[in-house]
């Protein structure tokens, strides 16, 4: 899939054409979505909307409020958009100075975004049979992955695992976009590494798999990692980094990758945050 | 229309305002077109490959930020195979930065980037000479003249040294820049810096320390401008927290020729473009024709030399 931030260059002599939007958007809504999460809804134009993809990120000029004075940018996924309705989501987690900020903006108030940035899921044209792993926050990383699906007519398992089934967040969420949920948690005990891989191996025997997607943790990874290459299923990785620019020029936020034989570092914000399973390294 | 136009021994910017090597790249040309820029100044190269250090590789202090990304590079031949060509495009002049581990690496490299499309080289002589018990060049007047000796020898090219806040000695480093050949001074890199988590313990970078670059480091930045501008005859590049027009005209006035917008760019990706057209606005209120009737015209009251060059606080 090619990136819209690699866009050929076209008119104007061969120079690239801007591509990223930075603007002021208004805030519809931020509300919690349940003990732990945020859900931020702003009007985006269409234009900036046309150009998302599941799985890319904005970089937030997070405000100073609430006696907050964050200064870089805080780079978040993107929960959700919509450019029928002009609405852009993002679901976040309050952990420090810069998403304390984004919790005291209200309803009419404006914030700066910079995006939509980096490599999204990528989702082929064969691949009918789209399983997605996470935990956590996690859901949240992969949730807009349910809805590329949704639109694009595929079938999704998405397989949640969480501490408890209070927080099984997004799983209203991915079945009113018609994914099919299996839950897992470390409370009923069905969250282990050998029961995962046993509903996964169950999955691949009966209707098949065509894609794994995960995000986030290291058991996941290794273990996908380890189906995928048993059955020759491909996947994809969604990472984070501490980050600065979020364009890609600082080289702040890179990860160790395998390629072929070698190691290369890779930049999250740009070469990802999306990566192939098979050359993510456990961290 | 007031002229917004300067001079850096010989190169002719349309206007003053450039990027910071390091702050930016092609990239950047996804958000605006670059073309409206002074001149575009390349992230520092050196000639072999190298990955760079562990992350995490930033942290932000206060209203500002640590990093410690180390050169990554990708060699020499991917530069001038890659980089070089996509700024054909553009008719803003090309700087190049390079550095170098040893005088004698630093350079070949500078006489292998001598080539078509590159307008002047920036030598970030900040950076540590292992042949030198690992400080940098520019912390020394005398391993500075070195190594401009030797970089001048290698190109015909304008060479801009960038020196570095690590200094206690700004204005004789500056004098031995120009000396060893420099055509500009670049001032300055990043301030040697620490952070740590005080739940962890642990330093809050990969790599330990790191430099200090946005708003915290514009006096320190300024300060030096104003010591390298007097102590040279040569051009003084401000740099350091630069992000507003009111920035770049405190440069100017205390006689920085032009200036380098560096961790700004993070977090207003358009920065520069503002600064060009509120310097532009400026200069019309002030009834100014031209920029350069800014440069050096700080009322200092002939101070004393003593304290013009100290390198104590009072
Ligand atoms: C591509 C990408 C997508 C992301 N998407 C989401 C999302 O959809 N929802 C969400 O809640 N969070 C997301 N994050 C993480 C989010 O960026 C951080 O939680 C946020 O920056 C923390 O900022 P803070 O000021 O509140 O906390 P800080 O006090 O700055 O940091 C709190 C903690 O978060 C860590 N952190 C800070 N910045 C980052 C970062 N860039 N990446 C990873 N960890 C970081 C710090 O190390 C610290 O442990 C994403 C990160 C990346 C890289
Ligand atoms: C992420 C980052 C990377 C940098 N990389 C380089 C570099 O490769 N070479 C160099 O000479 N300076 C580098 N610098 C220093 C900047 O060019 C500049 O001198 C410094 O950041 C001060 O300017 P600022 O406060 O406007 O950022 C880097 C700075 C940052 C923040
Ligand atoms: S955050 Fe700057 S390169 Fe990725």
């Amino acid at each position: 899939m090619t990136s819209v931030l690699t866009r050929p260059a076209s008119a104007a002599g061969g120079r690239a054409q801007p591509v990223v939007f930075e603007r002021g958007l208004a805030v519809l809504s931020n509300d919690p979505v349940n003990g732990e999460y945020m859900r931020l809804v702003l009007a985006a134009p269409r234009e900036m909307l046309d150009l998302c993809r599941a799985g890319q990120f904005f970089n937030l000029l997070c405000p100073a409020l609430g006696g907050e004075t964050p200064y870089l940018r805080r780079p978040m996924s993107i929960y959700g958009f919509y450019p029928e309705r002009g609405e852009l989501h993002f679901l976040y987690k309050v952990a420090g100075a810069g998403t304390r900020a984004l919790a005291q903006l209200r309803e009419g108030d404006a914030l700066n975004v910079m995006g939509p940035l980096g490599q999204g899921f990528r989702i082929d044209d064969d691949w009918q049979r789209l399983v997605l792993v996470a935990r956590g926050v996690g859901l949240a990383t992969l949730a807009p992955l349910a809805l590329e699906a949704n639109r694009l007519g595929r079938h999704l398992t998405a397989i949640c695992s969480a501490r408890h089934p209070d927080l099984l967040m997004s799983i209203d969420y991915f079945r009113e976009l018609g994914a099919e949920i299996i839950p897992v948690t470390d409370a009923e005990g069905t969250s282990s590494l050998e029961h995962l891989e046993q509903v996964i191996e169950e999955r691949v025997a009966g209707p098949g798999i065509d894609a794994f997607y995960t995000c986030g943790s290291n058991r996941l990874l290794t273990l996908l990692q380890r189906i995928g290459k048993r059955h020759g299923i491909p996947g994809e990785i969604a990472l984070e980094q501490q980050m600065a620019c979020g364009l890609g020029m600082c080289h702040c936020c890179v990860r160790p990758f395998r390629k072929g034989d070698k190691t290369v570092q890779l930049r999250v914000c740009r070469e990802g945050p999306v990566f192939d399973i098979q050359e993510a390294m456990p961290w | 229309m007031v002229d917004l136009s300067v001079d850096i021994a010989g190169l002719t910017l349309k206007n003053p305002i450039m990027p910071a090597s390091g702050t930016f790249s092609e990239e950047l040309a996804e958000v605006f077109d670059i073309e409206c820029l002074g001149a575009h100044v390349t992230k520092t190269i050196t000639r072999g490959l190298r990955d760079g250090n562990p992350t995490p590789r930033v942290c932000e202090v206060g209203s500002s930020m640590l990093n410690s990304i180390g050169i990554p590079s990708k060699g020499v031949s991917a530069f001038l195979d890659k980089v070089v060509p996509f700024y054909r495009a553009y008719e803003t002049p090309l700087v190049v930065s390079i550095s170098g581990n040893t005088a004698d690496e630093f350079a070949r490299l500078c006489s292998e980037v001598t080539v078509e499309g590159v307008a002047a080289i920036e030598v970030n002589i900040s950076c540590p000479n292992i042949e030198e018990d690992g400080k940098a060049f520019a912390i020394r007047p005398s391993s500075t003249y070195d190594v401009m000796r030797k970089l001048r020898a290698a190109t015909h090219l304008p060479l801009w040294a960038k020196l570095t806040p690590n200094t206690g000695e700004t204005p004789e480093v500056a004098r031995a820049a120009q000396e060893g050949g420099a055509d500009a001074l670049v001032v300055a890199n990043t301030l040697l810096a620490m952070a740590i988590d005080i739940r962890t313990r642990r330093p809050k970078l990969g790599n330990l320390m790191g430099g200090l670059s946005g708003p915290s480091l514009k006096p320190i930045a300024l300060r030096m401008a104003y010591q390298c501008a007097k102590s040279t005859t040569i051009p003084v590049i401000g740099c350091g927290g630069i992000s507003t027009a009111e920035d770049v005209i405190e440069f100017l006035i205390a006689g920085a020729t032009a200036v380098q917008v560096g961790t700004a760019t993070f977090i207003n990706p358009t920065a520069m473009v503002t600064v060009i057209a509120e310097l532009e606005r400026y200069l019309e209120r002030e009834k100014l024709s031209s920029v350069r009737d800014l440069i050096g015209t700080l009322i200092d009251e002939e101070q004393k030399e003593g304290v013009v060059f100290m390198e104590a606080a009072p």
